[in-house]
């Protein structure tokens, strides 16, 4: 049995949280600098232009790459051999969220009722996924998600006999809808499979996987290049203005399903696609 | 791509039409920060005729929420949120004399219409690029609705703030008509 002080963990959450905001992956950045050499649009290069000088001003001058400094989604795999003390766990996420947001000078974007619509003025609460794995481990993922992209996203519930065909019209549809609303090149995040809810956070889990790491299972791992392919061909490109560079990534997650069905969740990320994962 | 322009904010008629789809525009002046929040306020109170905390009358508004300062600086990272949100209160505020939106994303065709109908003008700057645009502001300050946090309106004063002309006072959009570009 491993004990791990809730101090430990509102720490890293705050760190996670203020980090991500300043800097790209350097798997996105990558991607983003290289659609810069590759796009042929004048339009599409002037604006990724744009983008590769933001990155740099944002980490030189400590301004947050986007004003919309997300919402903030949490993946936290607990080791089941790992004692947690020092208060509740899910209070001790927030604190770091909210440390975080103040001290990192992130906007706050949180509603506390999505009716009465009041700022909690320090946005907290997180969106926070447990998963009890074997170990004595905490890993921890920091996904500070917009939402342009987020309202762009959307589910569908298609018949097995949809096939492939069907997961990939689903995929180009919300491609196609989202247009430039979310913020091209975009990062899709797709889940295929599970129930309506697990679709969905598959998606939302796609989209934290490393953009150099193809999936393991060869099947999706040509689907996730076709889509790309297909994507891009759309041309709506950077900003929506038309060019070759639309998506900078597709990554597929899969789950076993039911005999009668195919969920199909498809989770838009604008260009800056923010996460970090921390191991305790 | 479209011709290269300077224009003062707040803006005039003769200006707004002059400029075309595709054009690439700086601004250089007075404009007013405000999204959906802001926007729902401004919309109530005008249909219950109240005043509204500024002057539409040939106004930019600009679609955005900063995030904070911090000490010596005079924005956080400020670039634009989607404009369809703003749709359903637009039109109102374009007939109230607003003459100039700053968003990202598409328009709906009611918003189209009275961009047509008031010979008004819908800019684009780049999402996701906020900290690059914040170098553009060179004053910030709240004048409404404080309570809102990051929703509440601005008066910023900008220098030489890159935008893309979308729709132009005659309707012509550069979303759907990507040939202007190439």
């Amino acid at each position: 049995m491993r004990v791990i002080n809730t101090g430990e963990i509102v720490s890293n959450i705050k760190e996670m949280c203020i980090e991500a905001n300043y800097k790209l992956a350097s798997d996105v950045s990558t991607r983003i600098m290289d659609a810069y050499k590759n796009e042929t649009s004048d339009l599409g290069k002037l604006i990724l232009g744009q983008l590769c000088e933001n990155m740099n001003i944002a980490e030189n001058e400590q301004i947050p790459i986007c004003q919309d400094t997300g919402m903030t989604i949490v993946f936290v795999k607990i080791g089941q051999d790992v004692h947690i003390e020092g208060g509740s766990l899910e209070e001790a996420i927030n604190e770091g969220i909210r440390q975080g947001y103040k001290e990192g000078f992130l906007r706050k974007s949180v509603v506390s009722d999505p009716i009465i619509r009041k700022n909690t003025m320090d946005n907290t609460p997180g969106v926070i996924h447990y998963e009890i794995v074997a170990g004595d481990f905490i890993e921890i993922t920091v996904v500070p998600k917009g939402f342009g992209s987020e309202n762009m996203s959307r589910i569908y519930m298609l018949k097995p006999s949809d096939g492939v065909e069907g997961i990939k019209e689903a995929v180009l549809k919300t491609v196609k809808l989202a247009g430039p609303n979310a913020c091209p090149p975009i990062v899709v995040g797709v889940g295929i499979g599970g129930s309506f809810e697990k679709c969905a956070l598959l998606a939302k889990k796609a989209l934290t996987r490393n953009l150099d790491e193809p999936s393991n299972f060869p099947h999706i791992r040509k689907l996730e290049e076709e889509l790309l392919e297909e994507i891009n061909k759309l041309g709506i490109g950077p900003g929506g203005f038309g060019g070759k560079i639309t998506a900078l990534g597709v990554k597929i997650e899969t789950y076993p399903t039911h005999i009668a069905g195919l969920p199909v969740a498809v989770n838009i990320c604008c260009h800056v696609n923010r996460h970090i994962t921390r191991i305790l | 791509m479209g011709l290269e322009k300077h224009i003062v904010a707040p803006l005039s008629k003769e200006e707004v039409q002059n400029l075309k789809a595709g054009d690439y525009v700086y601004i250089t002046g007075v404009i007013y920060t405000a999204r959906d929040a802001a926007h729902k306020r401004m919309y109530e109170a005008l249909q219950k005729g109240e005043e509204i905390p500024f002057s539409l009358k040939n106004n930019v508004i600009y679609y955005m929420g900063p995030s904070p300062a911090r000490e010596g600086q005079i924005i956080g990272s400020a670039g634009p949120t989607t404009s369809s949100r703003m749709d359903k209160y637009t039109p109102l505020l374009l007939d109230t004399g607003l003459l100039g939106m700053i968003g990202k994303g598409y328009r709906s065709q009611s918003v189209i219409e009275s961009i047509i109908k008031n010979k008004a003008v819908y800019f684009v700057a780049t999402g996701g690029a906020g900290a690059l645009l914040s170098k553009c502001i060179k004053k910030s300050k709240v004048i409404a609705y404080e309570d809102l946090g990051t929703e509440a309106i601005h008066e910023l004063y900008v220098e030489n703030f890159p935008v893309i002309v979308a729709i132009d006072s005659n309707g012509n959009n550069l979303y759907e008509n990507t040939d202007i570009i190439s």
